[in-house]
């Protein structure tokens, strides 16, 4: 770096490194937990925000994250936030399993736990830093590095609360857990840092549905950090929904790293949020593991939505699927990045990666991009994308069929949601998603 | 029921049909014949409303009313079906939703009421047992991933559902084996009914013998150049095309 850029670093970082001296002196906890924020304190001050300059960074500006003052989050519930969950939460109440948190932080009364198969914690990671200690010091920021991206630097920096799931070996939960982080700023723009951490042991198996909300009207930002434990032969049917208020930012990573003959399923929906990125990280780190991560994004007005994703095919004998749809009406853009690694002695891994792009205005943008490294010689990888607007001869089939004019252009735009909609196995999820996108895709308030 | 008069059409410029003259009546079965690049698909696609052509000169009427005044969906919704020679894949939705589409649009600019989902699943149920087939194809999405004797079927299945009063197929038996060519002449066969004409578009003699036609016609050039019964069929299968540009070269 040249003198001016560390000098504009040290600008932009300066008032995170102050908050967090701050920050350290206000909050207890052991002495790896502080070596940790202290390690991802000093790499996030070296390296600062990204910039376009930066490749995996070159068609997101997060400047507008970046030139902002953004302070800790108030404590207490803000007006709201109640109303925020109950929209977004689905199945019957007497059944539900919903662990919220509000700014980063869990909030019991607006939790329902009661009825969890035994040995199975879910709540708060400060309460876990010490009734799970070992195992929270075991995995928390070992999968999501520091060093890998700068915003998973600066939550691990801060990293106080968050959600804290551990599912034993052999345990099944059988009904689906919902996560939901609200965020909701106050007087000052503020950023909630979310974290969580779900561990599953050898042959568990959880559904969960992880939504990130906003409530109230003030500026925030929320950046948010989730690392996945999935054990030898565990299954995981995981729903990540991201409504966003329009005018706040996400920036967000999600790890995932699995055991033996595991079965790890991520379907992301993106709606909300004006600048919106989303890394994820899937490593498929034992014999005979399968993953699929699909994402839909529908955007309108100004919203970026940037999906960062990175398979890595560590062992021989793995599968991966990834599908990642957007529908960009007015002035939308989208990024889809799709890095497929497959290391040496990964034999026989079949991986298939897709993106399709609908381009309903003029001024929509996507760029997609494959990144295919391969150092083993016996595999399957394939990639494709597409890009456009509205196809023709599809139109001319329908309208042969009876279906015209706007309801025909609806049909056709719908079926970019219903094919990511169609991987949702929850039923109550996927009508109430389902309603979504037709509200989206209508422009009505959802 | 249909009533083709001296039509021209056109595509990006160059003059395809040349004077087309064509009377179907009600419940007929009607073949065109006729080699590559004689507008047999042109015909079709000028029928079925495609943007691409462009009418020149000529009135095409059903049942007494100016289809070329229609729009695509129009014509579908006053009855008529083409069964596509390339169906189109349409990602994400199922074909039991976008029959539902279908039959509901048709149904609702006929000031009918439309179904939910729950009573057309067995609408749909006793329109399959028509034809013989399982209902294996509802739940996946239109045409995606399918063979291509599978996107024949399919269009076969949507004719059974939409029930055309004129249905126009279009070159349905190309690319087909022997046992997909006689399952999908079986289902049109049961999909005969003096209410419903078909305009049977084909290159080859073959499918000729599963469907027997009331009529056949050779189009050459753009135009209709000799009319028969169904033994003219067989003469063009003993024959082949060739005498056709023999009788262009000497008329020439």
């Amino acid at each position: 770096m040249t003198a001016v850029a560390v000098e504009r670093v040290a600008e932009r970082t300066a008032p995170y490194v102050t908050a967090h001296e701050e920050f350290v002196r206000a909050s207890a906890g052991p002495a790896w937990l502080q070596d940790l924020r202290q390690e991802a304190i000093t790499r996030f001050a070296a390296v600062g925000f990204p910039t376009t300059r930066d490749e995996a960074w070159r068609f997101t500006s997060v400047e507008r994250v970046a030139a902002g003052r953004f302070s800790a989050p108030p404590s207490g519930i803000p007006a709201g936030v109640r109303e925020a969950v109950a929209r977004v939460v689905v199945g019957e109440p007497h059944e539900r399993l919903v662990a919220t948190f509000v700014n980063g932080r869990f909030t019991k009364e607006l939790s329902t736990l009661v009825g969890l198969p035994s040995g199975v914690v879910v709540g708060s990671l400060a309460d876990a830093m010490r009734s799970h200690g070992d195992l929270v010091r075991t995995h928390l920021g070992r999968y999501a590095s520091a060093e890998a991206n700068p915003f998973t630097a600066l939550s691990t920096a801060f990293v106080a609360d968050g959600a804290f799931v551990y599912v034993p070996r052999n345990v099944v939960v059988e009904q689906p857990l919902q996560i939901v982080f609200v965020s909701s700023g106050g007087e000052e723009p503020i950023v909630s840092q979310t974290r969580a951490l779900f561990v599953l042991e050898e042959s568990a198996q959880l559904s969960l549905i992880e939504q990130y909300v906003g409530a109230g009207e003030g500026t925030y930002w929320t950046n948010a950090v989730t690392e996945w434990v999935v054990g030898d032969n565990a299954v995981v049917d995981a729903y990540r929904i991201q409504r966003e208020r329009t005018d706040a930012s996400h920036t967000a990573t999600t790890w995932s790293r699995q055991g033996r003959s595991s079965v790890f399923s991520a379907v992301n929906f993106a709606f909300g949020g004006h600048l919106c990125r989303h890394d994820i990280h899937a490593v498929l780190d034992g014999e005979g593991a399968e993953c699929t991560v699909n994402g839909l994004s529908v955007l309108r007005g100004n919203q970026l939505m940037d999906h960062h994703t990175t398979i890595d095919h560590a062992k021989p004998h793995c599968n991966s699927w990834e599908l990642f749809n957007g529908v960009y009406d007015e002035r939308a853009r989208g990024v889809f990045t799709g890095r497929i690694i497959v290391r040496p002695g990964a034999q026989k891994t079949d991986s298939k990666q897709t993106s399709n792009s609908l381009l309903l205005s003029e001024d929509a943008r996507s760029d997609s991009q494959p990144q295919l490294e391969i150092y083993a010689d016996d595999v399957k990888c394939t990639h494709g994308a597409t890009l456009g607007p509205i196809d023709e001869k599809s139109l001319f089939y329908l309208q042969s069929r009876g279906i015209g004019g706007q309801a025909a252009r609806n049909l056709l735009t719908y079926g970019f949601g219903a094919e990511i909609l169609n991987s949702v196995s929850l039923e109550p999820l996927r009508a109430h998603l389902d309603d979504v996108v037709h509200a989206r895709l209508e422009n009505r308030a959802h | 029921m249909l009533d083709i008069k001296n039509l021209h059409a056109s595509v990006e410029g160059t003059e395809i049909l040349h004077g087309v003259n064509l009377k179907v009546g009600k419940g007929e079965v009607h073949a065109i014949m006729g080699p590559n690049g004689s507008g047999k698909s042109t015909l079709a696609q000028v029928l079925a409303g495609h943007p691409a052509y462009e009418v020149t000169e000529g009135t095409v009427a059903l049942a007494g009313a100016d289809l070329l005044d229609m729009s695509p969906e129009e014509r579908a919704q006053a009855g008529v079906f083409m069964a596509f020679q390339y169906p189109v894949e349409i990602r994400g939705i199922t074909n039991a939703y976008f029959l539902r589409a279908a039959v509901n649009a048709v149904r609702k600019a006929r000031g009918e009421p439309e179904y939910d989902t729950i009573d057309f699943l067995d609408v749909l149920d006793e329109k399959l047992k028509v034809i013989g087939w399982e209902d294996t194809f509802l739940t996946r999405a239109v045409n995606e991933g399918f063979s291509g004797g599978e996107k024949k079927r399919n269009e076969i299945i949507q004719m059974a559902v939409l029930e055309p009063k004129l249905a126009i197929l279009d070159e349905t038996d190309s690319g087909l084996d022997i046992d997909a060519l006689k399952l999908v002449a079986e289902a049109v066969n049961t999909l005969r009914a003096p209410d419903r004409s078909m305009v049977i578009v084909t290159h080859y003699q073959r499918l000729l013998n599963y469907i027997t036609p009331d009529y056949v016609h050779v189009l050459h050039n753009g135009r209709i150049v000799r009319s028969g019964g169904k033994e003219l069929a067989h003469e063009l299968e003993a024959k082949g095309y060739d005498w056709l540009r023999q009788e262009a070269a000497v008329a020439g």
